[in-house]
């Protein structure tokens, strides 16, 4: 008889936990996935994509329904978790099931930031964070809509990008002096800006949001600096918060996020937590990388084997389609670190990759990250690069070729 | 090899180089260039060309030309002016100074490079007319010791032998000559008559040069002891019974005394062996070879003649020769290898301050001959000052007015500073030139007269053995340029003397000099051109090579003189000469332990105003350098690659090092090519000596006592530009052709951000820079087009880039997006290894690729000319294809690395 294994959540992180679960522990749980969006589990990280048109919605499906039900899953989606009775051992639904677990593991992720400005919960404020605020945005550009993105990280870049593509007339404004600023570094920032101008996005930096003015709709947004900008509709791409709520109702310790260790356990016993909704070592990790290390440990520490994790080196890639980016590691170089340092504006390419102890150590890229993975991989490995400092900087290819010499 | 197209119509002409004296057929291609081939009707080739010559199409460019006279204005800067003004004030000037402080006071100073035709003119107008014999001639540095030996020996300035006694000697004795590199077409005549005749060869030389083959026998003897082994061998020929009594006899003089004098000198072969520092053994051998072959020709060049002794030595060698009867017969005789491409028109002329005019001195018969001839109001009368004491006369303010043409004397004289120095003092110097800009040009010329550049100016030229060809014009005179004895007559005409330099053509220049070796001559003179003094306009354009003498009347060539043992001193008799216990002139000291040789490299050519714009000549040897023996190299902490110091007392160079076991204990050698507008701080003239031969005046530029220390260089790289960039003050540099533009190659100790200062200026909208601070490097490109249009590469000496890979790229007119995403790497992206230094430069193959040939099974140098066509035009790069197949055999591993690096 299978173990009843319930995971809270259909995202990037529960698809990947019963991915490397049917590795390990076929035939051991009985899984069941309780989702509230109505459809199989997507890509969330190509939303932006089938927003700008480059991809469509059915494509960017993590796994066919015939995948699942190989593996014995029982999927529960367009079904919100109301409640976790730890007693009864048992998870409640929107639809007012009560889906009994052993194990349970809340995969519930984040949600986008709302900005507490006035004006915030007028009609035409949204945030762009699953597949049904992509389809809201959609109609946005194709009517044309004068749209401001607030938020110049990852996700507000996306958005901007995707938006323009599919016709709005966008303005991007950053609180900060630079894009990206937690993964990049001023050139770096500075070359993606100019980068993402040439697609069609206005950008303003240093840009407060005061207010949002309009009297039903979005009219206008106005500026801590007394800037207004005329808008129709406005994306909040400020932030995430890790979906806590439900872990927090069943007293399941929580601080940002669900408190986790390194085998994804929570402070209750038999319930653990992965993804954007968990806290491993203080940190809440806001990427698909850590979710998918994460369900690699959880998985096998689930199939009763030894695992641990131990964090994850950070690594960043945007995906506005001719303006790649990447980061990694220690991209600011710190005290006793050297930079090694690419510029070519015109080809579009920033890369700075930056060592210490003969080790790389971080690496950002803009415009040109082909070789992005075997970077990420030498700062995981901490392999030492001595004898391949004067190439690495020139890809994988040529490098190597100077090693063998 | 450019191809010629067969539709277009080739011009014949000769080139510009060697004394060889090339037939060359060009092509213009109707934008200003030209399709280079060698002339298989010219008897001097037969079809061959060196490497420098295959490539004179690439030097043909206008970018570097005058092409306008100049003048330098009050403000100092020069101007462009009319012709007429620039020759009104040279005429101007050169008046007054006559005026004031006599004919003596003014001075010409000519070039190798000249045609016959400027060559008479300017001779005529300084010794005929401005009364003064100060016209002498870079050739001075290359030749005038055998033109002294010469006239000490037969009584005129004759070559007795051919080309063709080189293909029919059955020994071959080479002396101070790397002809495999400075006459690589004869060179090549000389081996094929050793692979199909068996013919022996012997290279004398302090040197183990590319001319030493793997079967020749070779004897690097001491510095300035060429004399004692020739006497050696003149002892050991009349103790052998190796002697011609009846030539002897009947047609010299002075044999016993100058027997004696080489009994005192060498009387044995191991006091042969003693004085020049040769094994007994090889002496031994040489002696023999020599005694038991009729048929030799000994060969001599810049070895023998650049020296204090010069003089002695080609008579030691002439005595030799002389006492054997081995004299202008076929495959016998002493051989002088000319350096330039009309120092023998030059001499023909009497274009040298110790000469009258053709083959004519300064006896008061040829004075008034030459006088009554020319019908000149201002004869000369005695000597003038021959080139070293010409420029210290005018560092003592008693030449007050120079015109120099066609050569660089601040680069090429011994003490070449003081040169520099001295020509600032001159109240008219006047410079006709090809290029705007050279160290003689910026050492403070006050006019600059546009000269015609080979291709352009016509006229003739003699080579080595005495064969007289036509230079033609095959493109059209660009700017203002005029040929040089236009601007010579026009000054003539100013002064007055426009009777007398009427001339129209260089046509009718030619009649009147074969006129004047005709005249009253009664075959009393060696030089004697009668039989051509009418010929027409229309004959002269399309006259063919031709041996002199050519007499009138005569119509049976003459290929060689003295075989019948009719020389040209009053008795008709050769004479021996006793020549001097050879000793250098300089000491060594413990401050300057050793001593500098000084010589060529194979694909340049003088200070490089020519070869200097090949991009395929500029890849064998793109730096200055010097040689230093392995053991000297550590005593002296000198590292293979890195930088030296050298000082003399005469000034200091900064070179390349190269440690070879080629170059002997105790001496130096560096190439005398680089100047100040090719390098930093690599004037070799300015090291050299200014000490001269008592009888020639040739000075000495291949024993300067030197001292050596390291210059060590923290940073190595290179720039690329379009156009030619000033290097920041204190940097080691030498400039390169190369494809599309020059390249800079770097040395220095300075820090990266003052490049990135140097460079910013250059860096257009479109550039693209990489640094690694930590590790000292930064290189950028700055782009246009799509194509480069400048960049930088420095970076730390240890593990410095070839430049290789990134030249192919500034090379090609656009640089993909793949190819710029590797483009700072400096390495070649598409995977395949850089072919390394270029070995054969006139296909074009580099050293690597040659070294995979032998990896891949080419043993011999004719299988990789097979494989790779190396070696296969010119043949000049075979001794080194050679010395990589054994290099690679002793020590495959090591050979790889070196060929990598």
């Amino acid at each position: 008889m299978s173990e009843p294994l319930v995971i809270i959540g259909n995202g990037m992180a529960a698809a990947r936990l019963v991915d490397e679960l049917a590795k390990c522990a076929l035939g051991r749980y009985a899984i069941a996935v309780i989702g509230d969006e109505p459809r199989l589990a997507y890509n969330r990280v190509l939303l932006s994509s089938v927003l700008a048109g480059e991809a469509t919605s059915q494509e960017i499906e993590l796994k066919p329904a015939a995948w699942w039900r190989d593996r014995g899953v029982t999927l529960k989606y367009r079904a919100t978790a109301t409640a976790i009775d730890m007693a009864a051992r048992e998870v409640t639904t929107s639809t007012g099931k009560h889906v009994s677990f052993s194990k349970l593991v809340i995969a519930t992720g984040s949600s986008a930031l709302r900005l507490p400005v006035p004006g915030g919960d007028l009609k035409g404020v949204h945030v762009f964070r699953d597949s049904r605020d992509v389809d809201l945005l959609l109609e946005l550009a194709t009517q044309r809509k004068r749209v401001v993105v607030v938020g110049g990280g990852l996700l507000g870049l996306e958005a901007a990008y995707g938006l323009a593509k599919a016709g709005a007339d966008v303005t991007l404004i950053h609180l900060m002096d630079r894009l990206m600023e937690r993964q990049l570094d001023a050139p770096a920032a500075n070359l993606l800006k100019t980068l993402v101008e040439r697609k069609g996005v206005r950008i303003l930096l240093n840009a407060n949001t005061a207010r949002i003015h309009g009297s039903d709709c979005v009219e206008s947004v106005e500026l801590a600096d007394g800037r207004t900008l005329d808008a129709d509709a406005v994306i909040f791409a400020a932030g995430i918060r890790p979906n806590t709520s439900l872990a927090k109702e069943a007293e399941i310790p929580v601080n940002r996020g669900i408190v986790v260790n390194d085998q994804m356990a929570t402070g209750t016993d038999d319930v653990f937590a992965l993804g954007e909704c968990a806290e491993h070592r203080g940190t809440c990790y806001g990427l698909v990388e850590p979710a998918y290390e994460q369900a690699r440990v959880l998985a096998r520490h689930l199939a009763g084997k030894a695992a641990a994790y131990t964090g994850s080196v950070l690594s960043t890639n945007l995906k506005v389609s001719g303006v790649s980016v990447f980061s990694a590691g220690d991209f600011m170089a710190g005290e006793g670190s050297e930079t090694l340092l690419l510029n070519d504006v015109r080809r579009g390419t920033y890369k700075k990759l930056v060592i210490a102890d003969g080790a790389l150590t971080g690496a950002v890229l803009v415009g040109d990250t082909q070789d992005a993975l075997w970077y990420l991989e030498l700062i995981r490995s901490g392999a030492d690069i001595s004898d391949i400092r004067a190439e690495m900087m020139f890809g994988r290819a040529l490098a190597v070729r100077a090693e063998a010499a | 090899m450019n191809a010629v197209d067969p539709h277009l119509h080739a011009t014949r002409t000769t080139c510009p180089y060697c004394g060889v004296g090339c037939g060359v057929l060009a092509t213009p291609d109707g934008n200003g260039g030209a399709a280079i081939a060698g002339d298989p009707a010219h008897p001097a080739n037969l079809g061959r060309l060196c490497s420098k010559g295959s490539a004179l199409g690439e030097t043909l460019s206008l970018d570097e030309r005058l092409l306008h006279p100049m003048m330098r204005s009050d403000d100092g800067e020069m101007a462009q002016v009319a012709w007429g003004d620039a020759l009104d004030h040279v005429a101007e000037g050169f008046q007054k100074v006559v005026a004031e402080h006599g004919p003596s006071a003014v001075a010409f100073y000519l070039s190798g490079q000249l045609l016959t035709e400027d060559y008479y003119v300017a001779n005529k107008l300084m010794k005929g007319f401005l009364g003064s014999a100060n016209v002498d001639t870079n050739s001075r540095l290359c030749m005038a010791s055998s033109v002294a030996g010469h006239k000490r020996a037969f009584g005129a300035d004759t070559v007795p032998g051919c080309y063709e006694d080189l293909d029919q000697a059955d020994l071959l004795v080479l002396v101070g000559s790397n002809a495999a590199w400075c006459h690589p077409v004869l060179y090549q005549r000389m081996l094929a008559n050793k692979q199909t005749r068996g013919a022996r060869i012997v290279v004398i030389d302090p040197r183990r040069t590319d001319t030493v083959g793997d079967d020749d026998l070779f004897l690097g003897l001491k510095p300035g002891t060429d004399t004692a082994l020739f006497s050696g061998l003149f002892a050991y020929l009349a103790d052998n019974a190796a002697l011609d009594r009846s030539y002897i006899d009947e047609h010299t003089s002075g044999f016993d005394d100058a027997l004696v004098r080489a009994r005192t000198i060498a009387g044995s072969v191991v006091a042969t062996a003693k004085a020049t520092g040769l094994d007994e053994i090889d002496v031994a051998t040489f002696f023999q070879m020599f005694k038991a072959t009729p048929r030799v020709v000994t060969l001599y060049s810049q070895g023998v003649n650049q020296s204090a002794q010069g003089t002695d030595k080609v008579n030691a060698i002439l005595n030799c020769h002389l006492a054997t009867g081995r004299i202008g017969k076929p495959g016998a005789s002493p051989f002088s290898l000319t350096g330039q491409p009309n120092a023998m028109g030059g001499r023909e002329v009497g274009g040298l301050a110790n000469q009258l005019a053709a083959h004519m001195g300064f006896t008061p018969v040829d004075i008034d001959r030459v006088r009554r001839f020319w019908k000149a109001p201002h004869i000369a009368t005695h000597e003038g000052l021959k080139a070293v004491q010409m420029f210290e006369a005018i560092g003592r303010g008693e030449i007050r007015v120079l015109w120099v043409m066609g050569t660089n004397p601040a680069v090429s004289l011994p003490d070449a500073d003081a040169v520099r120095a001295a020509l600032s003092k001159l109240d008219l110097f006047v410079v006709s030139e090809n290029v705007r800009s050279n160290d003689t040009v910026n050492a403070g010329a006050h006019v600059l007269l546009p000269a015609l550049a080979w291709g352009e100016k016509s006229g003739t030229v003699t080579n080595s053995e005495r064969r007289v060809s036509r230079q033609r014009s095959f493109l059209r005179a660009p700017g203002e340029a005029r040929p040089d004895w236009w601007a010579l007559s026009e000054v003539a005409k100013r002064l007055g003397y426009g009777a007398s330099f009427a001339y129209t053509s260089a046509a009718e220049i030619f009649r009147e000099h074969a006129a004047l070796s005709a005249f009253e001559n009664n075959g009393n003179r060696d030089f004697d051109i009668g039989g051509l003094m009418k010929v027409s306009d229309e004959a002269f354009d399309t006259m063919a090579p031709v041996q002199w003498p050519v007499r009138e009347g005569t119509t049976k060539p003459q290929a060689r003189f003295f075989a019948d043992g009719q020389f040209y001193a009053n008795d008709r008799r050769a004479r021996f000469i006793a020549p001097e216990a050879p000793e250098l002139r300089t000491q060594v000291s413990i401050e300057r332990p050793l001593r500098l040789n000084t010589g060529r490299v194979r694909d340049q050519w003088h200070t490089m105003t020519r070869t200097g714009l090949s991009p395929r000549l500029g890849q064998h040897i793109p730096e200055p350098f010097v040689d230093i023996h392995p053991d000297d190299a550590a005593q002296f902490g000198i590292v293979d690659g890195g930088h030296a110091r050298l000082t003399t007392d005469y000034g200091e160079c900064v070179l390349r090092v190269i440690v070879s076991e080629r170059q002997q204990r105790g001496m130096l050698f560096a190439p005398i090519h680089w100047n100040d507008e090719t390098a930093g701080f690599a004037r070799v003239g300015g090291l050299v000596a200014p000490i001269t031969d008592p009888f020639s005046g040739q000075p000495e530029n291949k024993a300067t006592p030197v001292a050596i220390v390291p210059a060590a260089f923290t940073q190595r790289g290179f720039v690329l530009s379009r156009i030619p960039l000033e290097m920041p003050f204190g940097v080691q540099w030498a400039r390169v052709a190369v494809t599309g533009g020059v390249g800079y190659l770097l040395s220095d100790s300075t820090d990266v951000e003052t490049w990135q200062n140097w460079l910013k200026p250059l860096l257009g909208d479109d550039a693209a820079e990489y640094e690694d601070v930590g590790q000292g490097v930064y290189r950028a490109v700055s782009f246009k087009d799509d194509g480069i249009e400048t960049c930088l590469f420095i970076g730390p000496t240890e593990g410095a880039l070839s430049w290789d890979a990134v030249k192919e790229l500034f090379a090609a007119e656009t640089v993909s997006d793949d190819q710029r995403r590797t483009l700072l790497s400096g390495k070649s992206a598409d995977g395949a290894a850089s072919a390394g230094p270029i070995v054969c430069a006139c296909f074009g193959v580099g050293r690597n690729t040659i070294c995979d040939a032998i990896a891949a099974g080419a043993g011999t140098a004719a299988e990789i000319g097979a494989k790779l066509k190396a070696g296969t035009n010119c043949g000049s790069c075979i001794p080194e294809l050679k010395r990589l197949i054994a290099t690679s055999e002793a020590e495959p591993d090591q050979q790889r690395k070196v060929a990598a690096s």
